[in-house]
């Protein structure tokens, strides 16, 4: 080997590591706080992660100026939002705990691993205490993995699969979204109310986690309401074209079809079966129906006039009266010009139950905040009194029964709510079959 | 030195120099700066650097040397990865066992796929090998859910066996994978002054299994089996006149990089112990063809190179948002600031893409021989050392 420069360079490194290493003990950067990324200067850090790329970028956009909305009224611009109408008032509009609020935004692009990656730069380089978002059930599954292991909270955004907080729960991670249960136990009364309960429904279910949670349980509520279940079938995630699976429901007897698909999916299905005629189509004597058991106001744009009359669920709708929803509609308007999305309500909510949580237990530790959040009945923040069970941390909230509005005013008014489904309807034990397999854990506060 | 010759045996002492201390190196910009976006030298990044830069090694060796384009690559890191998460659910949290079911799952693959794939050539074979990767993801993204864990990912959980570890640590939790008791994801910070460097024990973990990793890459490529496998690249017809049959070479090299893969696989699920599908999609094979040419086709260290240019941007500029942009030119007037920001705002973020595309573009036309040749182009240009010295670091391109 050439001798000289390597040696020289060497000897001055080695020289470089023996001195850092004589220094090491005082310069150690001390843990007593106890958990991991413990804020130390007047500001904290909290992670945003959120798909900017891939099929739910736009809800991703939306999370990320709700966000942004949530981090103004924390830090005391703006004018206050929800903060107002939330029954706990131990948010001063001053940071949390005095600490002026800061964030770092991160691209989940819809895949756990680079999901995982972005969260853990955010926790590893930034120092982020909290790590929130996703707009997919298998990102926020693998997020929240990520988090119980580093010791950090996990906020989870848009994720509706039962799994979050069923099989894959965790006890650094919190979810106010609904689920697919809910879902099913919302829609099952108001589908027999309308079609009455001898329907044979066929579903056309994404083929992944969250489409099978969502049609085991519409098929398990529907068929508790007396409909048989004549067919399923699993599409592939990224199918565009539906013709082909729209042609055996023609050829069944089938008079309600069920589509347990999202976004773009969505939006693809829906209009391949209204072109084939679904809709017009006279079944057993009844009229066909097209059930989507996930709706939101993004999803029924892009299908245009074909949602018309069809019935769904959401988790929240701008169009809501109540005094929280209404501060929010307004505040997220005036900064932005249009009404905000489901995906961007629940991750605002999101952000105050953490902010709040975190001032009532006067401490960042994740555990501490666990313990707030854990059981926690709040109200105010647009879907009426809720409540954050302890034993898996699901939010217990009303779920809303909407449907395609025939005459829409503007291009956000898409869709009607046509019932609040009480939450003692949607409730369920925390060792439902649908949810079993899984276990909390206990808290983790990281290093 | 082992075996190598004094040129070899430099850019194997350069290159571990320069792993041991990368994270100084990574690191150049002090804590708080507005240049501290630009660090680099946390775990979770530096990880990533040697264990995409181990599959690039091994890429290397079936393209760099046989210029057989495998197109599927990325189906070895992924059942590299099933097959080493299985292990910690299985087995224990220690990820030797992991990682050696980990390359020999992906060998015995790359042994199937192979043996069909390399009946054809050029195109054929790119194609072939994309076909059995997109059915590979396929499979683990729906009809292989029980094993694969589907769209979520294969996760570990509290009830799984570990019938050689604990189920559960004491505290409850899920324990996390580690060497005989040294955890992945233990680090210790220095501070110095403003500055802070992380030494995560991961991280030098997948170093020196990168380092050997790089050494068995220099005696394959200075090996007479390189050389057979250097002669089907550049003559594969004249080497059949001549009495050889190369389908056995070919087969060793696509299942030698197979392993490769398989080996980063198993390292990323013992960082972080989780596989998911997306793994094996073909942009992830894409990627390492990029990586590759990015850093020069058929050089040693060029690979390493390639993959620690591509994770950078990944990780680093996607980072980027439009409120650092506006700190950073603060400086300027309004009206200019938004219109600087709007300038360079579609180039950040979720944007990093086209910068990684602008760069691939001038490298491939400016650089045909990839960052090692701007490397050497540099040393031309300051040629006042020796210019050999430089040039016999790096490997020409086999061609």
């Amino acid at each position: 080997m050439s001798k000289g420069n390597l040696t020289r360079r060497g000897v001055l490194k080695t020289g470089a590591v023996a001195g850092a290493g004589l220094v090491l003990p005082t310069y150690l950067r001390a843990q007593e706080s106890g958990f991991t990324n413990a804020p130390t200067g007047s500001t904290v850090t909290l992670g945003f992660n959120v798909p900017q790329s891939g099929p739910y970028a736009d809800e991703g956009a939306d999370q990320l100026r709700a966000y942004e909305l949530a981090v103004e009224h924390l830090n005391g611009e703006g004018d206050g939002g929800m903060m107002n109408t939330f029954s706990s008032k131990a948010l001063q509009g001053n940071g949390i705990l005095g600490k002026k609020v800061e964030y770092v935004t991160g691209d989940t692009q819809t895949k756990s691993d680079a999901a995982r990656a972005s969260a853990k730069s955010m926790i590893e380089k930034d120092g982020a205490i909290m790590i929130t978002g996703g707009s997919s059930s298998g990102v926020a599954v693998a997020v929240q993995a990520l988090c119980q292991e580093a010791g950090v909270i996990f906020m989870a955004g848009l994720t509706h699969s039962n799994d979050t907080t069923g099989k894959d729960k965790r006890a650094n991670g919190f979810r106010h979204f609904f689920n697919s249960y809910m879902s099913g136990a919302a829609l099952a009364p108001v589908l027999a109310a309308n079609y009455g309960t001898d329907r044979k429904a066929y579903h056309l279910t994404a083929d992944y986690n969250w489409g099978y949670t969502t049609e085991e349980a519409v098929r398990t509520s529907t068929e508790a309401m007396g409909w048989e279940t004549v067919g399923t079938v699993l599409t592939p995630l990224t199918q565009t074209d539906f013709s082909s699976y729209i042609t055996p429901v023609l050829q069944s007897d089938a008079d309600v079809l069920v589509l347990n698909h999202y976004g773009g999916n969505m939006v693809n299905s829906l209009t391949n079966a209204v072109q084939f005629g679904l809709r017009d189509r006279v079944v057993n004597g009844k009229n066909f129906e097209i059930v989507v058991p996930l709706y939101s106001r993004l999803m029924a744009k892009g299908a245009g006039a074909n949602v018309k009359g069809i019935f769904g669920s959401t988790n929240w709708h701008w169009s809501l009266q109540d005094d929280g929803s209404k501060a929010f509609v307004q505040s997220f308007g005036t900064k932005y010009g249009f009404p905000p999305s489901q995906a961007a309500h629940t991750v605002y909510c999101q952000m105050m139950l953490y902010a709040d949580a975190v001032e009532r237990a006067g401490s960042f530790a994740p555990c501490a905040v666990a313990e707030a959040l854990e059981g926690f009945e709040f109200d105010g923040l647009g879907n009426g009194p809720t409540l954050y069970r302890a034993e898996d941390h699901q939010c217990f909230k009303d779920v809303l029964v909407v449907r395609g509005k025939e005459n829409p005013t503007s291009e956000f008014d898409l869709l009607e709510v046509v019932e609040v489904t009480p939450v003692d309807q949607v409730t369920y034990a925390p060792d439902h079959p649908q949810f079993a397999g899984g276990a909390l854990g206990t808290c983790n506060n990281g290093a | 030195m082992f075996g190598l010759d004094k040129k070899d045996a430099s850019l194997l002492l350069i290159v571990a120099v320069l792993v041991a201390f990368a994270p100084f190196l990574l690191n150049p910009f002090p804590e708080g700066s507005a240049m501290a976006q630009f660090n680099a030298g946390y775990p979770d990044l530096m990880q990533r650097f040697v264990i995409f830069g181990i599959f690039a090694i091994g890429f290397n060796i079936l393209f760099g040397l046989t210029g057989y384009l495998s197109f599927g690559h990325a189906a070895f890191l992924g059942v590299g990865s099933y097959a080493a998460v299985w292990m910690f659910k299985l087995l224990s949290m220690n990820v030797l066992p992991a990682i050696i079911l980990a390359v020999i799952t992906a060998g015995i693959f790359a042994l199937i796929i192979g043996y069909v794939s390399l009946r054809r050539s050029g195109i054929y074979f790119s194609i072939l090998t994309l076909a059995f990767a997109q059915m590979s993801f396929a499979l683990a993204y729906s009809v292989l859910t029980p094993i694969t864990g589907g769209e979520t990912g294969l996760q570990l959980a509290l009830d799984d066996p570990r019938i050689f570890g604990s189920s559960t640590t004491a505290e409850g939790n899920i324990p996390v994978p580690g060497f005989f008791g040294l955890e992945m994801r233990d680090s210790t910070e220095l501070v110095l002054g403003n500055w802070v460097f992380t030494f995560n024990v991961g991280y030098y973990f997948a170093a020196i299994i990168m380092l050997a990793a790089f050494y068995l890459s220099i005696r394959i490529f200075r090996s007479p089996f390189g050389m057979m496998l250097r002669a089907i690249k550049s003559n594969q017809q004249r080497l059949n006149y001549t009495g050889l049959n190369p389908r056995p070479y070919t087969l060793a090299a696509f299942v030698i990089s197979g392993m490769y893969a398989g080996l980063a696989g198993g390292l990323m699920a013992s960082m972080d112990p989780l596989a998911g599908a997306e793994r094996m999609f073909w942009t992830a094979s894409g990627e390492v063809v990029l990586m590759t040419i990015l850093g020069g086709v058929g050089t040693l260290i060029g690979p390493v190179l390639g993959a620690g240019l591509i994770k950078y941007m990944e990780n680093i500029i996607s980072k980027i948002n439009a409120d650092i942009l506006h700190t950073w030119f603060a400086f300027l007037p309004d009206g200019l600031e938004d219109l600087v920001v709007t300038m360079i705002y579609p180039f950040i973020g979720k944007g990093w893409h086209l910068t990684l595309g602008i760069v691939f573009m001038l490298v491939v036309i400016f650089l045909p021989g990839g960052l090692v040749q701007g490397g050497q182009k540099l040393a031309g240009l300051f040629g006042r050392k020796k210019a050999s010295q430089p040039k016999n670091a790096t490997t020409e391109p086999a061609e």
